[in-house]
């Protein structure tokens, strides 16, 4: 039994990395600086970790054959989920550039709140330590933060020490609308560009204030980064023509899959084991964290391991600036979704 | 496999070599000595005929980091009129401006460069700036690593430490980044405009801290050399884009006291305040003071006409700003206690007079300083103008009928104010070579590029000779990448993937304890989880890092 320190973590977006975890075998133990998020995300039990062709147990070597066979065949398969790191997020981009896929971020109509006020104003923001050490008037704008981020008040705003003020504990915090707890939504509709307008405004009538979109766990900030670089968009994109084209409506996962217009699934999801992919008739393939379960089998089930649990990698945290180093906690022998994507790949 | 460049004209400025004609012998990805066994070549190129050089290095490209995802994410508009389809070998994505990483390494191979250099790698965002550039093919990167207005330093400064503990701290940061060199963007004022200043000057004290810019770059450029950089300290001065910054800059050169220091994108540091619109040329003044100071390096910076997106560190500037913004959209961002960001598109126009003014100045300060080994060709891409543009930026060099033809058609009001047309110079491909290879590489610091010189290795570049410079320079024959052939035709025949260039400057450990209270009480991420390992830049199979000697190092 062994117990590391320092431990980042990618499931709640707001880059905690101090966490304590002892490690028996393959059960993680969170001994400090848990939370009602990272807890049991770490601790989950492996469950089922082989996998399977339509709910039959199978090698990896016959899943991954299946799902280029799959993949070979589609005139427009859609990726969704696209939670995974960074190399994860790579090697599905390099698939789907491949295949004609479309790519699409499991939170992307949330992110597009945020992406068209960018896109059509731009905006100014900040990042978490700017928010610790200098904010003295916090205005949270229609979110509930505790259930998005248990830690987030204690991290960066009742903390200890702030460079620049004096009492930490003096600072205002302002909230304004009705708080939906436990939802990931950041921001009511319609309201993410005015306040991107109020904030420029504030700062060219002679003060500072920066704006915080929060939003981004389980790899969204990641897949939309890695997106940004490698095709010069956010993480809705489609390669069917030959390059990446982007279209913040029309390549919705559910969307084309309602519409009949997606003919193969690829859903990756390496870090809730409950976050299965949409029902479809259409054939799936699962990439997912090792334990998922499903009421319709998938034509491929491939489980995979967690980046920051089963190997290491890179994560991005919610303000979108800094990535973390995640580090392997365990050999559990499962998989990254990058070697089984770079496998379908090479079995095209 | 030994291959054979037969009987091209040579331009290796760092050999002497200016236009003879040579054979080059490349093996195992490095240049050779001619086989004295006399054993047969593999393979051999008949470059009778055409223009060989070692490839050409950007010492000056924003091609990493998260200001330019924010650029790309801002104008998708931008990547709808020029997607870049897959082939058999390459990625698809999409270009202009800020193009996706896969399609600039293309790009850039397909120009014949074979290095890129990222130039404002925020230490906190540094591994977002690896990340990009290990996704970007063929060329070889590196990066200057951002200070100046990071609290830390500030907070240093203020209390008076000793030079020693500053450049612990300076080599430290270079080791946890994994950086070539240091700069400094709009020295504390980054700083500043967190306290809500909204300009700086060079002697202006920031608000909370007892400094002054001054202090800043002759503390940072005495660090950079007392622990060995090779490369200057890279300064993007305090005022970027104010008319009169003339005077700042003048300053800033007689500031550094005579260690060396590289200006980078001067152009945007050159304006005088004279005539009917307050705006005017200080190329001369600035090239006469580049050409008394050899300890001063500059790149350019040059605009060209067209739509492009400026990407920066220096928010404070890039805000006030915002009002060119075109289209009219902007971003900017306060960073982790380390730096910030501003991202503004912008729309060089050649009948607007500043934007026209503007182009001939950068002109101006190319053909007026005299040695061709301390400026560099830049547009400081995407800032100037997209890197695509550098063929035409040639021309405009090397042709004068060409130069003047288009100072015909800028604003007229801007060709009264500039005397470009009564200067003759003509750069040589010899000089082209120097600005592009030779001194680029000697003042990265990089110890076996650049050259032709046997044991480096073999990046060359092979163009046709053609009067018509852009055309020339647009679409060589060959580009070798460590004796790989890549492009071909102007096109990419082979993906292989460059080596990161870094220095390793010592420090003394002791600077961690201060840092890790630092981290622990101020910062958001553990000492530990901050720094850079290597396998970060090479577990993936494709990158590698290769480090540089310092001065002074054998």
């Amino acid at each position: 039994m062994t117990e590391i320190t320092e431990i980042p973590s990618p499931f709640c977006g707001i880059g905690t990395d101090d966490l304590s975890i002892q490690i028996d075998g393959t059960q993680l133990t969170v001994t400090s600086n848990g939370c009602a998020v990272n807890t049991p995300a770490f601790e989950q039990a492996i469950g089922d970790s082989l996998p399977s062709i339509n709910g039959q147990t199978a090698t990896l070597e016959q899943a991954v054959a299946k799902a280029a066979e799959i993949l070979r065949n589609t005139q427009q398969p859609v990726f969704g989920g696209c939670a995974s790191d960074v190399n994860g997020m790579r090697a599905l981009l390099a698939l789907a550039d491949k295949t004609g896929a479309v790519v699409d971020n499991q939170n992307f109509n949330i992110t597009r709140r945020n992406l068209l006020a960018m896109q059509d104003s731009g905006w100014m923001n900040c990042t978490l330590a700017e928010i610790k050490n200098r904010c003295d008037l916090l205005l949270i704008v229609g979110t509930d933060v505790e259930g998005f981020a248990p830690r987030f008040f204690e991290r960066y705003l009742w903390t200890e020490h702030a460079m620049f003020l004096d009492k930490p504990g003096d600072r205002e915090v302002i909230y304004l609308g009705k708080a939906p707890s436990g939802s990931a939504s950041t921001r009511p509709d319609g309201k993410v560009q005015s306040i991107c307008s109020l904030v420029k405004d504030i700062n060219l009538q002679g003060n500072r204030c920066s704006g915080f979109p929060l939003g981004g766990k389980e790899g969204d900030q990641t897949a939309n980064q890695v997106c940004g670089w490698t095709t010069g968009y956010p993480a809705r994109v489609n390669y069917a023509r030959g390059f990446p084209e982007y279209d913040p409506f029309l390549y919705d996962t559910q969307t084309l899959l309602n519409n009949g217009e997606a003919d193969a699934l690829l859903w990756l999801q390496s870090f809730n084991q409950n976050s299965r992919p949409p029902h479809t008739q259409v054939p799936s393939i699962v990439l997912g964290r090792a334990g998922m379960q499903f009421d319709q089998a998938p034509a491929v089930y491939i489980p995979i391991g967690t980046p920051g649990i089963d190997h290491a990698g890179h994560a991005y945290r919610l303000d979108n600036v800094v990535a973390i180093r995640l580090k392997k906690l365990r050999d559990a022998g499962l998989p990254s979704s990058a070697d089984v994507l770079s496998a379908i790949e090479h079995a095209l | 496999m030994l291959i054979k460049l037969t009987g091209g004209r040579v331009y290796d400025p760092a050999s002497g070599i200016d236009g003879q004609q040579l054979d080059i012998y490349v093996e195992n990805g490095r240049i050779v000595a001619p086989p004295s066994d006399g054993r047969p070549v593999d393979q051999e190129y008949d470059l009778r005929g055409k223009v060989v050089m070692s490839g050409a290095i950007d010492m000056h490209t924003h091609i990493g980091g998260g200001k330019g995802n924010i650029a790309r994410t801002l104008l998708p508009e931008d990547h709808r009129m020029d997607p870049v389809a897959r082939t058999s070998v390459t990625r698809s994505g999409n270009g202009h401006a800020m193009p996706s990483s896969f399609i600039a390494g293309y790009r850039y191979a397909e120009m014949g460069y074979t290095a890129c250099f990222e130039p404002a790698v925020l230490p906190i965002n540094a591994r977002q700036a690896h990340m990009e550039m290990g996704d970007t093919p063929i060329v070889d990167k590196g990066g200057y690593v951002m200070l100046g207005s990071d609290d830390f330093l500030l907070r240093m400064l203020t209390a008076q430490k000793d030079q020693k503990a500053i450049n612990d701290y300076v080599a430290w940061t270079l080791n946890a980044a994994k950086g070539i060199g240091i700069k400094v963007v709009n020295a504390g004022g980054i700083n500043a405009f967190k306290f809500n200043q909204r300009k700086l000057d060079l002697d202006e004290k920031n608000s909370h801290y007892d400094v002054t810019p001054r202090q800043i770059l002759q503390t940072l450029a005495k660090a950079v050399q007392e622990i060995g950089v090779k490369h200057p300290l890279h300064v993007h001065g305090c005022n970027l884009g104010v008319p009169g910054n003339v005077d700042t800059t003048l300053d800033t050169i007689q500031g550094v006291e005579g260690l060396p220091m590289h200006l980078t994108h001067i152009q945007f540091h050159s304006y005088g305040t004279e005539g009917d619109f307050k705006f005017s040329s200080g190329a001369a003044q600035i090239a006469e003071a580049i050409n008394k100071n050899p300890n001063i390096s500059a790149d350019v910076g040059q605009i060209l006409f067209g739509q492009t997106v400026t990407a920066s560190g220096d928010n404070m500037r890039q805000h006030a700003n915002h009002r060119f913004a075109n289209p009219n959209k902007w971003v900017c961002m306060d960073i982790e206690c380390d730096a910030g960001c501003g991202v503004v598109p912008f729309k060089y126009k050649d009948q607007n007079f500043v934007n026209a003014l503007q182009w001939a100045i950068g002109l101006e300060i190319f053909l007026l300083v005299e040695d061709p080994w301390r400026i560099f060709l830049t547009t400081d891409h995407p800032n100037g103008a997209p890197f695509t543009s550098y063929p035409h930026l040639i021309r405009l060099l090397m042709d004068k009928s060409f130069r003047n033809d288009m100072l015909a058609t800028i604003h007229p009001e801007a060709q009264k104010m500039t005397t470009l047309a009564s200067i003759d110079r003509e750069y040589t491909l010899n000089e082209i070579a120097i600005m592009t290879r030779a001194g680029a590489a000697r003042i990265i610091g990089l110890q076996d590029r650049g050259a032709l010189a046997e044991g480096n290795w073999a990046d060359i570049t092979v163009y046709t000779e053609n009067a018509d410079r852009q055309t020339m320079f647009s679409k060589p024959d060959y580009v070798f990448k460590d004796g790989e052939l890549v492009v071909r035709d102007g096109e990419v025949v082979k993906v292989t993937w460059g080596t990161t260039h870094i220095v390793k400057p010592d420090y003394d450990l002791s600077i961690e304890r201060d840092l890790q209270h630092y981290f622990d009480r101020y910062l958001t991420m553990k000492l530990g989880n901050f720094k850079i390992s290597d396998d970060e830049i090479t577990e993936d199979g494709r990158g590698s890092l290769s480090v540089h000697p310092l001065r002074g190092v054998a």
